[in-house]
């Protein structure tokens, strides 16, 4: 709301066209005014609502197209599947749900309010059946009785089995409004970024004041405003600013905007987040007004704006009054009222009564009078016309009925009359087919309170106003109590002079239009006490006695009360009902309204679809894809690729003819058993740790010792968390004096590099070293087998001296290959075998691999994937992630010799700890079956023979298995208390998940060449 | 006044005006055997089970708001017993115990709904470690199944199987897990234990406490000083900000967690649903919104409400495991403060300060537990040793290295 | 939550990793630990578990991962989520190299 004149509205409507009712079937627009209303008259449009096909113009939403058609009845309400209207024409709307769409974009509870009608737009009414008129449901109408707040609590108890099976379906089929699609979002949503000084959020009179202040003053400038065009409340209600029509000014201020290059007007765009730092969220609604984006087009986009400051004008949403029957349709509030007259010319009804508490409510006379329609009575606890009706010519032959409307009774479609009671108790009944309520207006205090802010109480409006907002936002105009449309333009002006200011924006703001300052003045009527019910949440159906009834059981507080009741719980979070619901607590309770309090506002302001606030991470997209240097090599050879975090690791290389991935995996591991293969590793973490205390920074973040280790060499290392658990693994070269390159597992490569700085930088910032990711920068291929030497000789300067001598076992250093390239090659082993490491620039990755190919083609050389060097792994006892889960110790892992007790690393004195070191620890043993056909599976536990499994037996479990093709059993690691102590010991393999209960034996880890014979052959 | 269809039908006709107050509203009396800070469902089930299993029935429960209004009416309602650890795994499972017989035990629907837990599968080594928890669970009795990707597909058919940056491979399953209605939960307690003698003192911010000869003695409120024989702090979420009070120093962060749910609408999810390939669960309350949330915020917070960062990384992992829900509106966020604990794991103990008892550290695991805590923390307090399926949430078990650490993540608790 | 990095300027929190509380110290082994490993022990153990964790402004360690890798040490409210001064620690490459240019 932003204030009145009582000058006419911006679109100067037309008497009601008194020959579209008499239209033979179907009945088209038979309330649609002649003339006027911001509608395009040229562009009709065909749609369907339950089925019903009718028409309306471009410039409608669904539900002013709806008014137009005469259509009263759209929606049932949540509980008792009461008949339900039209009640607003904004997005508070709490009764006007539809469905819309079908199929994959079926979208339910869409607000009838805000839907812009488009071509072929069909709606269904939703949580009905068999139909809107017949619900077989409002049969709950009837149980109303004992389906008070918080029935279900005492009921339902008896018999405890028919909870799940018979109580609960049928709640959960009866409870929820639309239905959900069912199929993927076929849309696409955006995300955005925006950066901007001082943002407005709202575009009525007060916001497009602020955006002109701040624009002219030379601030950037970004304006939201959720509806499809600025406007506010002029559109509905119009007015004279700066003498001339509120339509003219409008026209002027929009192109003056526009013409400044610092202010960016977005419409469809709904703020309905405030978060941290000056961080707002909006939707944007980009496509909603169409039946279908088109081709590349999102449907919404998410927009994170970054603002210094911002100046909310949300406006004020008008609140009902709560009566028996105030929720049939046809009862409405008298602002959307006017909204459909003026803004769509659409009349609600023929004959009109009023009910308002206040002077802002009686605009509504004039609206529905100069559109032609009658006004069967003003019913207002005051008793009669402001002052400044008063002289309003068609005001004398209006009935003025003091007290209050305690009943409304309802036809086919809606209200056919209403109960006046009077302050003596007389009642009379008044014919009328629409009912237009004000019960006051409630700031919008929402995104100001976001922040926990509490509002604070105005009783000269008798309503909630912005108490302490969010740092860097201001409130201005209607959402800040301001209810003239002169006041709503000078506030906005200042707020946007001031929040220019503070962003260091002082040029000319230029002076605030100017309108005339209407009285607002109110008499607070909250309820009509009548028989019948009357209710304070129209979706929910929480009636006033549900409110007395909480208070009555002890759930006085606010927040008790929302959630006995679920009193603004609904799609429109309380909009609508949540201050009248207090203040009927209040006077149940003998407080005042403040001393109630409110409930916590939280976000989003309107409710935001999952799929925009996802945008486009999702399916394939859902998070990035890492691809090796060798991907597209290995996809060219049909390797089936496994996700490894992000990245996508060739898992084996499946041949013609081989029937599953065991049959390829054995090959490929018997080949660099016999022979040759490689494998791309590029994925392990890589650190260049540089600087002369590059050793003294290793010794203190690895258990062992890397000051020591000569230049050439290359050291297995492990690192501890400071909670003395193994933190990562990997192997360490000394390339140089002052050079080290550090490796880390695969999984661990973005935490290792953290942690190594977090050494660096915080811990031991004294220490002269420098270090350098360079995973993504060095491709690395592991080349394993007999014929390693053999291969690496094709591809590398004959120069080079690879034998045992000239390149030993740990050796490191770079080498030239053939072409000129300088690799970085590593005699480390994995897989057991005589192997190498090379390393060489990313870009080369995929040539090398080619090259290798070609180059061991002689030898049979074979590509390996991830499972092959597990299964080496496996058989080696090499730990792996599945060794290394964070609660394992180095001793755990059978490598507690390697700490040294010469030095503080990290993680030393916290390993020492009494249960760490406790002898009965699950340690890692070797497991194979003692039936040799028989598989083994990760995540078996392991009891003792003999036994019954049960908490006090489970000694440990299983944690990585292979079919190993030398030993040709399954074969695995386990984490077994006491394990080192019982090679040799058959124990049971208990897997009560999958059904499977064997015998094994546990045995030394290192199944595959104990001796270490082969990788230093 | 027993609830039942009976009373509900008889209260009709007199226009629902018979009801009282489902719990008092007394004045603080001066001493008690026993003073709980923290009117959350856990404060209020270990006065309940105070009274009703150990017989100590001069109890107050002290609150410094509304009862319920810290996370046992945040969260976001999943009960399951599903842990894998010594320590965790049977705890969790008295508590699955109790909310299978609490709506008979409190005459108070608390909507225990067993519709089952699954939780997906997208790699070999989740699958493993699901199998190691699962058969940790059936070897102590409860319920799992490990279910491959056809069973999944046949199960919830409406997931993302065809168009997955991570493919679902399987699941593990508890069929007996599922959901509760919070609130009712918290006063259902409540309602019990006041009938049972407790008093639920609301309004009531513990500021101190008092001491005779070391030894705490009762506590400093905003409604007077109350002494007390034993007090006992339950208070997740602002555990460090009383144990301060205090004197004292305890292993545990405060993070925000956000939770967030939809616009109702007709049942479409069963059970309870975790996307093992990002931060997303799901369920879908009796109402019909859909309850989903993800992981912490991950920064030190007392602010109960969090940044747009995690709201875009759950809605994304909705979308990447559920993209069906694409339409559906996102209608409520809020947060809450998680007693974050150095293993993820919680305590139950005696203080180093005699007379002083601590239940915390539940990180996001608390409203599941609310029962077990309850009874656990009620033996405690009323024997003075812990309760047998509570015994290794010592608070001493970190100086020990005797770590609780289903993730794996160490003393960093932002990762648990 | 937007964060001003000394070296990248203001940017969105997701570029960085939150570690925690930057107060407490970690213990000089070789001191604690001369008589034995019992106060070596405690003093670890209230390094790596024990927090403050407090309601109001502390000193905290965020890491710029999505930018400059630098360990940065901000003054944060945690009721209010508002930041104070972000400093670099001590060790930040570009503190050392501005060090050394001075």
């Amino acid at each position: 709301m932003s204030g009145y004149s009582g000058s006419e509205p911006l679109s100067r409507t037309a008497a009601l066209d008194a020959n579209a009712s008499g239209r033979a079937a179907p009945v088209s627009q038979s309330h649609r005014l002649r003339s006027g209303g911001l509608i395009d008259r040229q562009s009709p449009l065909q749609f369907s609502f339950d089925g019903k096909t009718m028409t309306g113009y471009a410039g409608d939403t669904l539900a002013s197209a709806l008014v137009a058609n005469g259509v009263k009845l759209v929606a049932r309400s949540f509980k008792y599947h009461r008949p339900r209207g039209i009640m607003t024409a904004g997005s508070e709307e709490p009764s006007a749900l539809v469905e819309m769409r079908t199929g994959a974009r079926r979208e339910p509870n869409t607000r009838a309010t805000t839907a812009e009608l488009y071509d072929r737009l069909m709606a269904n009414s939703q949580n009905r059946w068999p139909s809107l008129r017949r619900d077989f449901m409002s049969i709950n109408s009837l149980l109303a009785p004992i389906f008070v707040a918080g029935f279900y609590y005492k009921t339902f108890m008896w018999p405890a089995k028919f909870w799940e099976t018979v109580y609960e379906p049928m709640i959960r089929r009866a409870a929820g409004l639309g239905k959900s699609a069912e199929l993927p979002d076929p849309d696409h949503y955006d995300k955005a970024w925006a950066h901007c000084d001082v943002l407005v959020v709202g575009g009525g009179s007060a916001g497009l004041s602020a955006a002109l202040a701040a624009g002219r003053a030379g601030a950037r400038v970004i304006l939201c405003e959720e509806d499809s065009r600025v406007g506010g409340r002029l559109l509905s209600d119009g007015g004279d600013i700066d003498g001339m029509h509120a339509a003219d000014w409008l026209r002027r201020a929009t192109d003056e905007l526009a013409s400044l290059p610092n202010v960016r007007v977005m419409t469809r765009t709904a703020l309905f987040g405030v978060y941290d730092g000056g961080v707002y969220a909006a939707l944007e609604r980009v496509n909603d007004h169409v039946a279908v984006p088109g081709p590349h087009q999102v449907r919404q986009r998410v927009w994170r704006i970054v603002a210094r400051r911002s100046v909310v004008t949300a406006g004020a949403i008008e609140r009902p009054i709560v009566f028996p029957g105030n929720d049939r349709p046809g009862v409405m509030m008298a602002s959307a009222v006017r909204t459909y007259v003026n803004r769509f010319a659409a009349m609600p009804g023929r004959r009109v009564a009023l009910f308002t508490n206040n002077d802002d409510g009686w605009r509504t006379v004039e609206a529905i009078q100069r559109a032609g329609g009658e006004i069967a009575a003003v019913v207002d606890p005051r008793g009669r016309a402001p002052a400044k009706y008063q002289a309003v010519a068609g005001l004398r032959d209006v009935r003025v009925l003091t007290g209050g409307v305690s009943d409304v009774k309802r036809g086919v479609d809606g209200v056919r009359s209403i109960v006046v009671t009077g302050r003596n108790g007389l009642t009379q009944q008044i014919e009328a087919d629409c009912l237009a309520v004000s019960g006051g207006w409630n700031p919008n205090v929402g995104l100001s309170c976001f922040h926990r802010g509490k509002p604070v109480w105005r009783d000269a409006i008798a309503a909630f106003v912005p108490g302490d907002a969010p740092r860097g936002m201001t409130t201005a105009g209607a959402a800040n109590g301001e209810f003239s449309l002169g006041a709503c333009l000078r506030d906005g002006h200042a707020a946007g002079v001031a929040a220019a200011a503070e962003c260091g924006a002082a040029g000319n703001a230029g002076e605030a239009a100017e309108a005339c300052d209407d009285i607002y003045a109110i008499s607070p009527l909250w309820q009509v006490k009548a028989k019948g019910k009357a209710f304070v949440d129209f979706q929910h159906d929480v009636t006033a006695s549900d409110v007395t009834l909480a208070q009555r059981e002890g759930f006085e507080s606010v927040e008790h009360l929302k959630r006995y009741t679920t009193l603004g719980m609904a799609t429109d979070q309380g909009k609508t009902s949540n201050v009248n619901g207090l203040a009927i607590m209040a006077e149940a309770t003998g407080r005042t309204i403040p001393e109630t309090g409110t409930t916590i506002y939280r976000p989003p302001y309107a409710p935001v679809a999952i799929g925009a606030l996802a945008g486009h991470h999702r399916d394939e997209n859902f998070h990035a894809w890492r691809l090796t240097p060798s991907h597209h090599w290995a996809a060219e050879l049909g390797a089936v690729f496994v996700d490894t975090g992000l990245w996508k690791r060739a898992q084996w290389y499946p041949k013609p003819g081989e029937k599953d991935w065991l049959e390829s995996v054995t090959r490929e591991v018997l080949s660099v058993r016999n022979s040759v293969g490689f494998c791309d590793v590029s994925t392990l973490g890589k650190v260049d740790v540089l600087g002369p205390d590059a050793g003294t920074f290793l010794d203190r973040v690895y258990i062992n010792t890397f000051s020591s280790l000569a230049v050439g060499k290359a050291r297995y290392g492990l690192m501890l968390r400071e909670d003395g658990i193994v933190m990562d693994d990997g192997t360490t070269s000394r390339l140089a004096e002052d050079h080290y390159f550090l490796t880390t597992t695969t999984a661990k490569a973005g935490p290792v590099m953290q942690h190594l700085e977090f050494c660096r930088q915080v811990l031991w910032p004294d220490l002269d070293v420098q270090l350098t990711s360079a995973t993504d920068q060095w491709a690395q291929f592991s080349i394993a087998g007999p014929k390693t030497r053999d291969l690496l000789q094709a591809v590398i300067e004959p120069s080079e001296d690879l034998s045992n001598e000239g390149f030993p076992f740990m050796g490191a250093r770079e080498v030239k290959l053939r072409g000129g390239i300088v690799a970085r090659l590593f005699r480390i082993s994995f897989s057991g075998e005589m192997a190498f490491e090379m390393s060489v620039p990313a870009c080369y990755g995929e040539a090398l691999a080619r090259n290798l190919m070609i180059a061991g083609k002689p030898f049979g050389v074979t590509p390996y994937g991830t499972e092959a060097l597990g299964v080496m792994r496996i058989e080696k006892g090499h730990v792996a992630g599945p060794e290394l889960n964070g609660t394992t110790t180095a001793d755990d892992l059978g490598l507690g010799k390697m700490m040294s007790k010469k030095k503080d690393f990290i993680g030393r004195v916290m390993a020492g700890r009494e249960a760490l070191t406790a002898p009965n620890r699950q340690v890692v043993v070797g497991v194979k079956p003692v039936d040799p056909v028989r598989r083994l599976r990760s995540g078996a536990h392991v009891v003792p023979k003999g036994v019954i499994p049960g908490p006090e037996t489970d000694q440990g479990y299983v944690t990585s298995v292979c079919f190993s093709p030398v030993l040709a059993q399954w074969i695995g690691l386990a984490l077994v208390e006491r394990g080192r102590g019982r090679f040799g010991e058959i124990v049971r393999i208990h897997d009560p998940l999958r059904s499977e209960d064997y015998e094994a034996e546990i045995c030394n880890p290192v199944f595959y060449d104990p001796e270490g014979v082969r990788q230093r052959g | 006044m027993k609830y039942s269809i009976f009373s509900l039908a008889k209260a009709a006709l007199s226009g629902h005006k018979g009801w009282t107050r489902a719990w008092r509203d007394p004045a603080p009396k001066n001493h008690y055997d026993v003073v709980i800070i923290g009117g959350g469902g856990h404060g209020l089930a270990t006065a309940y089970f105070l009274a009703r299993e150990y017989g100590i029935r001069n109890v107050a429960v002290l609150e410094k708001g509304w009862i319920g209004s810290g996370n046992a009416g945040r969260n976001t309602t999943i009960i399951r017993s599903n842990y894998g650890l010594p320590g965790n795994t049977g705890f969790y499972e008295l508590s699955m115990k109790l909310w299978e017989r609490m709506e008979q035990d409190l005459n108070y629907n608390a909507m225990v709904s067993q519709r089952g837990i699954i939780n997906l599968y997208h790699s070999d080594a989740q699958r493993d470690a699901f199998a190691r928890r699962g058969n940790t669970m059936r070897i102590n009795g409860i319920d799992a199944e490990l279910l491959d990707a056809a069973q999944i597909r046949k199960e919830l058919p409406f997931l993302n199987y065809d168009s997955a940056r991570f493919p679902i491979m399987g699941g593990l399953a508890q069929r007996r897990a599922g959901t509760a209605r919070h609130d009712a939960v918290v006063w259902g307690y409540a309602r019990a234990a006041d009938q049972r003698g407790v008093d639920i003192i609301q309004n009531c911010e513990v500021t101190g406490f008092t001491r005779i000869n070391g030894r705490i003695s009762g506590v400093e409120t905003t409604r007077g000083t109350i002494s007390a024989g034993k007090v006992g702090m339950a208070v997740a979420g602002n555990t460090s900000r009383v144990a301060a009070m205090a004197g004292m120093k305890l292993p545990i962060e405060s993070h925000v967690l956000q939770a967030f749910v939809s616009e109702a609408i007709k049942p479409l999810i069963p059970g309870v649903i975790t996307f093992g390939a990002g931060h997303f669960y799901i369920s879908q309350s009796d109402k019909g919104g859909l309850v989903f949330g993800g992981d912490l915020d991950g920064y030190n917070s007392y602010a109960q409400r969090g940044n747009m960062p995690v709201v875009e990384d759950v809605c994304e992992g909705g979308m990447a495991v559920m993209p069906m829900i694409g339409r559906v509106r996102m209608l409520r966020q809020w947060g809450g403060i998680m007693d974050m604990s150095m293993d993820g794991t919680p305590i139950i103990d005696k203080t180093p300060i005699d007379g002083l008892y601590l239940n915390a550290g539940w990180c996001y695991g608390g409203f599941k537990a609310t029962p077990a805590s309850g009874l656990a923390f009620a033996h405690l307090l009323a024997r003075d040793e812990p309760h047998s399926e509570a015994a290794l949430f010592r608070l001493d078990r970190f100086r020990r290295g005797a770590m609780i650490d289903e993730k794996g993540q160490g003393a960093q608790p932002n990762l648990h | 939550m937007r964060i001003a990095c000394p070296f990248c300027g203001e940017r969105e929190s997701g570029e960085f990793t939150y570690l925690g509380d930057a107060s407490p110290k970690r213990p000089n082994f070789a001191v604690d630990s001369v008589a034995g490993p019992e106060p070596a022990e405690d003093a670890f153990y209230d390094y790596v578990y024990l927090r403050d964790n407090v309601a109001g402004v502390m000193r905290e360690y965020w890491y710029h991962g999505g930018g400059c890798r630098s360990w940065l040490i901000a003054e944060r409210n945690t009721v209010t989520h508002e930041f104070g001064s972000v400093t670099a620690a001590p060790g930040a490459g570009a503190t050392k190299l501005a060090q050394a240019g001075e």
